[in-house]
């Protein structure tokens, strides 16, 4: 391959495409062509760089100066002065929100100095459509490893890696392969779950559009260990651009013979389809997800038999998330003795989290197991924006809850983000979404928003579940109206936990969390509700919008934005809401240029 | 008006197959926008599967619709980083500037506009998506110019 001495990195990335970074990439094809700089310079479009709140984005190497936030006008400005000029254009660079510093380096970004890249070492740097890019970063080197062990060896090196399903249970993957491998009938099966469904979670959305290739070569050594011949990438069809990529990676490794029959000349037989979920956040759930694979509703069923026993077809079954698999490569690699040397004693390697809400640096984040929350929200995350407080975090999605901010400061400076410690706290880490709460969040219209998501997306099938979440939606319901009763919140506790303890699977089982989690760190909110306050402002039905005498200028954009003409008012003279007309959208107060428009609780 | 009729379309796919049924139904709407009556029985037939069990695998997923849809379709994300973000008062000024409800389509056919749980683009929330563009950290003023994209 030929060599260049400038390689710029462009992110081509769900994130980066939405904020425009296409036009960045075709742009900068175009100047580099215009100044003759093609020779020597390489402009690669790659997967995500993790830090997506910065896109677009473009990273010049070797220097590894990052440009971010960029404008199409940008391009030909950092072409001129820096690729020609030889100057760092100091305006595009980053700008530390919590420092205020430039910093021109992408390596010296607080947000990335405390991550580790094992499993998301390839996203962002190498181009995911271009097997050849992952040949040349090494990828199917593990693979080729792998086929000179024993399928026993290759399962006892993961197990001393001691590594765990990614997908949020956590269960030991050594020891389900061995499962597998254990079993004698005939065909066995691999799928790759990534139906992705919580909502705050985009870490399998990135790994398979930014490094597919890496859970494919996953798959073909899990394959080889355990005997299977047939796999599936189960893909949610909301994530368009991370099925697209995943299918022309299994493409390109058939055409190199890393896929079909004989592999490597070693005997191996193992190919792989891509299936689209249609949308049922409950298909998450292993069984669910078979039964969707099979052609049927994504109805959950009572294990055992768990899938190494039945699972496709009645047949044995493996099923691994999507960062597992992907880690798989990665393990081979680097020795299971020097992965398992990353994190604590209890987990060992690196948790892929996805940050997010009211954050300063929002992104994909890889850090060692056993990292404390609040490096991940301070250090890394650059805290909450806008000077606000922060409240709380969210962790696990709709199967998590919040932990609050005393564990953070206080008695849990030893919080750990690993599996154990999680638990322990009420809220699992489930897949790993973060969100980053502050002041400005009612944590009652939080638990309110969660189980409205899983009521929703329960799947039907067992009682506990569908008509418990309902009752606790409806006790919910009248608690943010202000209508419910100290009695509602003893009841709810208890239809939590009888959800809990009684429904089929994985969803009923995690669905009362939410609630569970807040009523247990911040019952104040929901008595406040009880009393008819919603102190973070949030809820509707008890809060009411005014207008600041001192403050409004009169300048009427409110009283034009109102939908309800509930403003009224004269020109450079205070505007007045009627109340008992205002429908509480919200409009006028996002409108208001002065931020004269103010809300009030409990003044009924 | 389509490029291929439904038979066209089931050609590739094994015939008695009820496993197919997933990406049969996908293949079809992508084509149609939506699975007509007509075209669910003759999905029926090639691939062994009764037409009430048909019916029960498309209620039962969020992806499938059986009215046609608007000539764009708008994804406005509630998940969760969209939702602390406030993309709930979004819903109104879409509903106000397409004067449809959320789940509908304008009566002109043009736009569907629909709520969805999570697109996974949180570090851009709130996020919209319409067709296969995605607009990300969108504001209350950028609504009207992002439809007068969409012809």
């Amino acid at each position: 391959m030929k060599k260049y001495e400038i390689e710029i990195i462009v992110c081509c990335s769900t994130g980066c495409i939405s904020l425009g970074g296409q036009e960045i990439y075709d742009e900068l094809v175009r100047c580099i062509k215009e100044y003759n700089l093609d020779t020597n310079v390489k402009v690669k479009p790659t997967g995500c760089h993790g830090f997506c709140q910065t896109g677009p984005r473009l990273l010049i190497n070797p220097e590894g100066v990052l440009y971010v936030y960029l404008k199409k006008s940008d391009v030909k400005t950092i072409v001129e002065q820096h690729l020609i000029g030889g100057k760092i254009v100091e305006k595009l660079t980053y700008k530390d929100p919590v420092t205020k510093k430039t910093v021109q380096k992408r390596d010296d970004i607080n947000f990335y100095k405390h991550q580790v890249s094992i499993t998301t070492n390839n996203c962002g740097k190498i181009n995911p459509e271009d097997i050849n890019d992952y040949l040349a970063v090494g990828g199917y080197e593990s693979l080729k490893k792998v086929l000179t062990m024993e399928p026993e060896q290759v399962i006892q090196e993961i197990k001393t890696s001691r590594l765990r399903g990614k997908g949020g249970a956590g269960f030991p993957t050594g020891l389900k392969w061995s499962f597998l491998a254990q079993e004698t009938s005939t065909p066995k099966y691999l799928i790759c779950n990534g139906d992705e469904g919580d909502p705050g979670a985009f870490m399998d959305r990135t790994i398979m559009e930014s490094d597919p290739q890496s859970i494919v070569e996953g798959m073909i050594i899990g394959a080889y260990a355990t005997g299977a011949t047939s796999g599936f990438v189960y893909v949610r069809a909301e994530k368009p651009l991370a099925a697209s990529r995943i299918a022309i990676a299994i493409e390109q490794a058939r055409k190199h013979g890393y896929l079909g029959s004989n592999i490597l000349n070693s005997g191996l037989n193992f190919d792989i389809q891509v299936r689209k979920g249609a949308g049922a956040f409950v298909c998450g759930e292993e069984t669910a997800l078979m039964s969707s694979i099979l052609g049927n509703r994504g109805s959950p069923r009572p294990r055992p038999p768990y899938p190494a026993k039945s699972g496709l077809w009645g047949k044995p079954t493996n099923i691994n998330n999507v960062k597992t698999w992907a880690t798989i490569p990665k393990i081979i690699d680097m020795s299971a003795e020097n992965y398992a040397k990353i994190g604590t004693a209890d987990s060992s390697g690196t948790a892929i989290l996805c940050l997010s809400g009211n954050i300063n640096n929002a992104g994909l984040i890889e850090i060692p197991m056993g990292t404390t929350i609040r490096t991940v929200v301070y250090d890394i995350g650059g805290g909450c924006p806008n000077g606000k407080k922060f409240k709380a975090i969210q962790i696990g999605g709709p199967s998590g809850g919040c932990i609050p901010e005393q564990y953070l400061d206080v008695k849990m400076i030893d919080t750990q983000i690993d599996f154990k410690s999680i638990t322990t706290l009420g809220a699992i880490m489930g897949s790993g979404g973060l969100i980053v709460l502050d002041e400005s969040t009612c944590l009652v219209d939080m638990a309110h928003y969660f189980i409205k998501f899983t009521q929703n997306e329960s799947c039907g099938k067992c009682v506990p579940c569908r008509i418990g979440t309902r009752k606790m939606l409806h006790i919910l319901d009248k608690i943010i109206m202000g209508q419910g009763s100290y009695e509602d919140l003893d009841e709810l506790e208890s239809l939590a936990y009888t959800i809990k303890n009684a429904s089929l699977c994985g969803l009923g089982q995690t669905a009362p969390n939410p609630i569970i989690s807040t009523l247990k760190y911040f019952r104040d909110e929901y008595e406040a509700h009880i009393k008819g306050i919603c102190p973070a402002l949030v809820c509707k039905n008890l809060i009411t919008y005014h207008i600041s005498a001192e403050m409004c200028v009169g300048c009427g954009i409110c009283a034009k934005n109102c939908s309800v003409n509930a403003i009224t008012g004269e020109l450079k003279k205070t505007f007045q809401i009627d109340t008992n007309l205002c429908i509480k959208c919200g409009l006028c107060f996002s409108a208001c240029p002065k931020n004269a428009i103010y809300k009030k609780t409990g003044g009924k | 008006m389509h490029s291929k009729t439904i038979t066209e379309i089931l050609v590739p796919f094994p015939r008695d197959e009820p496993s197919a049924l997933i990406p049969v139904l996908q293949a079809v709407q992508s084509e149609y926008g939506y699975l007509s009556e007509n075209n669910i029985y003759a999905i029926s037939d090639h691939l062994n599967v009764p037409s009430s069990k048909i019916y029960g695998v498309t209620t039962f997923y969020a992806q499938f619709r059986l009215k046609p849809l608007g000539r764009h379709v708008i994804n406005l994300c509630q998940g969760t980083a969209c939702h602390v973000k406030g993309s709930e008062k979004l819903i109104p000024v879409f509903e106000q500037e397409l004067k449809c409800k959320a789940g509908e389509t304008t009566k002109d056919g043009k736009f569907t506009f629909n709520l969805v749980a999570c697109l996974g683009a949180c570090a851009l929330s709130p996020v919209v998506n319409i067709d296969s563009d995605f607009y990300g950290n969108i504001k209350i003023a950028d609504i009207k110019k992002i439809l007068r994209k969409y012809d």
